[in-house]
């Protein structure tokens, strides 16, 4: 069969990605830099009989994507960090209720509306920490178009498989450049459906509780069995709940159920890592650059090397203290002021090795940027 | 019919207080749902947050609550996911007017099949008694100790002007009335907002020295009359109850379906 080879933008990858994973219903608001998902799917989604709607602002659009994912439906949002920043309260109720969501943040210059056209990647934090209380939750990121259609893809299994909202956290750059995207034939990739409760009707069915593998079975709204939805604390029949004990085992669940398969579930690439005394470790669009900077130094004999990072949260600890053990340095590279860099060094053993190569001035970080925090590190001045 | 076929019981204890209207107006919901032969596995009820919307919880049905102010936009995704199953959003008047105000009056534009009930008791009563969108000029609430100084919606004004196919208003006095109120708006096709005057003794009767709940019960009955009515006619005095706007308009989720099998040519509502 001949392969489906496109020449397509960012928020195209990510779109296309969302119809293989069997994207069943879009809610979401304007916002550069991500409109482009929206446009493209309120054209794709209606022609093969899914939905798409634009609501009224990104807060409601959070909130409608959760209450078609209990009808059964694969859901997407898309925005950047203003109408992320909305979208916080009902991403917790999400975390809360467990509900299978991908978010979409095409990150942009912050804060506030900062700088709308340029490139940045000052919400990790947010991601990991932007709802209220306290809970685990997953983002994924790639710097390649390809990787970007895998990794919503994934997204939208991982949601399903742990019942969690999931945040794709792109960039600006890689949400308006276009390059070679290869769409897998269906099938290709795995797509991990909606594990339904085979409790019949007429039994009691109960929403939260967790079978032995953690997982908790779903049953769609409208179907066999009728049950509660909170974001309050909540018992296994989704009923609202003061009890201690309750509280303890269900934040325990909420967070154990990620936390505890960081490692496990965590996607990363590794370029020259083998004899590499330099360990850069960057993820989105600066890993191009990083790896451009890697290639050019290696051809010079450097021992150089690049992890890049796929899975940013639940943030995969031992995996990265392992990759960064014997190394002379290692040099975060990423667009913000180091959010990343600050969880590399609460992980490895010598944080004073670990160093920061960064830009949040809305320029693209280049192979030539991360060149010179490398020779001032080595006393060469700049 | 018994109205406990509909609840579910393991949860009671309900949590409103003595002479609270939210339940009269649950069991007049329930009456009006079982009046329409509806079953309980077609029907979901989206709540915010607030005394009122603990009304989910407690109904045997497809059942979801949310966060403060945002039930209708969680409903509207309900909708559109399964535009066969009839959306019930119980509502207080400071989850539907204030911070979620803005997620009614677009619902009512898009004219989608939602059934929006607003609980209207003029005050904050989880939170313990501070003035809201719908307590009126000069009264007071716990951050009102002085009176009042903002001025209340006019839902029913507000639900028109936004587009709402149906729009009617009742009182927990009112009940044999607020049950077919509930009923027709139940069964009308596009967005319809019903507006319940409901009672809180504990904290709005309290502040403003209305008395026992059934002097407040008393007060809807001398206070409201039914629109079109010759005792309406002569009086100005007096706040109006009955269906404002019945109006047969395209609705929302139709529309979309309607645009689907353009392209499709299939009838989504068969597939399912």
């Amino acid at each position: 069969m001949q392969e489906d080879v496109r020449f397509i933008q960012g928020n195209e990858a990510v779109a296309l990605g969302a119809l293989y994973a069997g994207l069943g219903f879009y809610a979401g608001y304007p916002i550069t830099p991500s409109t482009e998902v929206a446009e493209i799917l309120s054209d794709r989604l209606p022609k093969q009989g899914a939905t798409f709607v634009q609501m009224e602002d990104e807060i409601s659009s959070m909130c409608a994507i959760i209450g078609a994912s209990l009808t059964g439906l694969k859901v997407m949002t898309a925005t950047s960090g203003p109408g992320f920043s909305l979208m916080q309260e009902a991403i917790g109720y999400a975390v809360m209720a467990e509900v299978p969501s991908v978010v979409v943040n095409m990150q942009r210059g912050g804060p506030s509306t900062g700088l709308p056209t340029s490139v940045a990647q000052g919400d990790v934090m947010q991601a990991r920490w932007g709802t209220h209380g306290d809970h685990s939750i997953i983002a994924l990121t790639a710097s390649t178009l390809q990787d970007a259609f895998e990794m919503t893809v994934e997204g939208f299994n991982l949601a399903e498989t742990y019942r969690t909202p999931v945040v794709l956290l792109f960039d600006e750059v890689l949400a308006h450049m276009r390059e070679k995207v290869i769409v897998p034939a269906p099938g290709e990739l795995e797509v991990v459906e909606r594990l339904r409760t085979s409790v019949p009707k007429g039994t009691n069915y109960h929403p939260y509780l967790a079978r032995e593998d953690g997982r908790l079975p779903m049953s769609d709204f409208g179907g066999r069995h009728r049950y509660n939805v909170t974001g309050l604390v909540h018992d296994m029949w989704g009923f609202p709940s003061t009890d201690p004990k309750v509280a303890y085992d269900l934040l325990h669940h909420l967070v154990d159920k990620l936390e505890n398969r960081a490692d496990s579930m965590a996607h990363f690439r590794e370029y020259y890592l083998e004899d590499a005394e330099t360990l850069l470790i960057s993820y989105g669009s600066p890993a191009r650059s990083a790896l451009h900077l890697v290639e050019e130094r290696r051809k010079r004999g450097a021992k150089i090397g690049l992890l890049e990072l796929q899975s940013l949260w639940p943030f995969p600890r031992r995996t990265i203290r392992k990759k960064c053990e014997g190394r002379i340095r290692v040099l975060v590279v990423e667009m913000n002021r180091g959010q990343i860099c600050q969880e590399v060094r609460k992980t490895v053993s010598n944080p004073e090795r670990v160093y920061l190569s960064n830009r949040f001035d809305g320029i693209f970080i280049s192979p030539q940027d991360i060149l010179q925090t490398l020779n001032v590190i080595g006393g060469k001045g700049i | 019919m018994l109205v406990k076929d509909y609840i579910r019981q393991r949860f009671f204890p309900h949590l409103w207080c003595p002479g609270c209207g939210h339940g009269t107006i649950m069991a007049s919901m329930i009456r009006a749902i079982d009046r329409l032969g509806l079953q309980q596995n077609e029907i979901v009820v989206v709540s915010g947050i607030g005394c009122s919307s603990r009304m989910a919880g407690y109904l045997d049905f497809h059942t979801m609550h949310t966060i403060h102010g945002r039930a209708v936009a969680f409903a509207t995704g309900v909708k559109m996911g399964r535009p066969d199953l009839k959306v019930i959003v119980p509502m207080g008047d400071g989850d539907a007017l204030a911070i979620g105000g803005n997620h009614l009056i677009h619902a009512a534009r898009r004219n989608l099949d939602l059934t929006a009930i607003i609980m209207n008791n003029r005050i904050y009563g989880m939170t313990g008694g501070q003035f809201s969108p719908m307590t009126p000029f000069g009264e007071k609430g716990t951050t009102a100790p002085l009176g009042n100084v903002d001025h209340a919606f006019d839902i029913v004004g507000l639900a028109k002007g936004a587009g709402a196919s149906f729009v009617a208003r009742t009182t927990t006095y009112h009940v044999q009335e607020m049950t077919r109120f509930l009923a027709k708006a139940i069964e009308h096709h596009g967005f319809s907002v019903v507006e319940v005057m409901s009672q809180c003794p504990t904290y709005y009767g309290r502040k403003n020295r209305l008395g026992s709940a059934v002097d407040m019960l008393e007060r809807y009955r001398d206070g409201t009359v039914s629109r079109g009515s010759k005792k309406a006619a002569g009086s100005h005095d007096l706040i109006e109850r009955g269906i404002f706007v019945e109006e047969d308009r395209p609705e929302y989720s139709s529309e979309y379906s309607t645009l689907v099998n353009r392209y499709t040519g299939t009838n989504e509502s068969e597939e399912r």
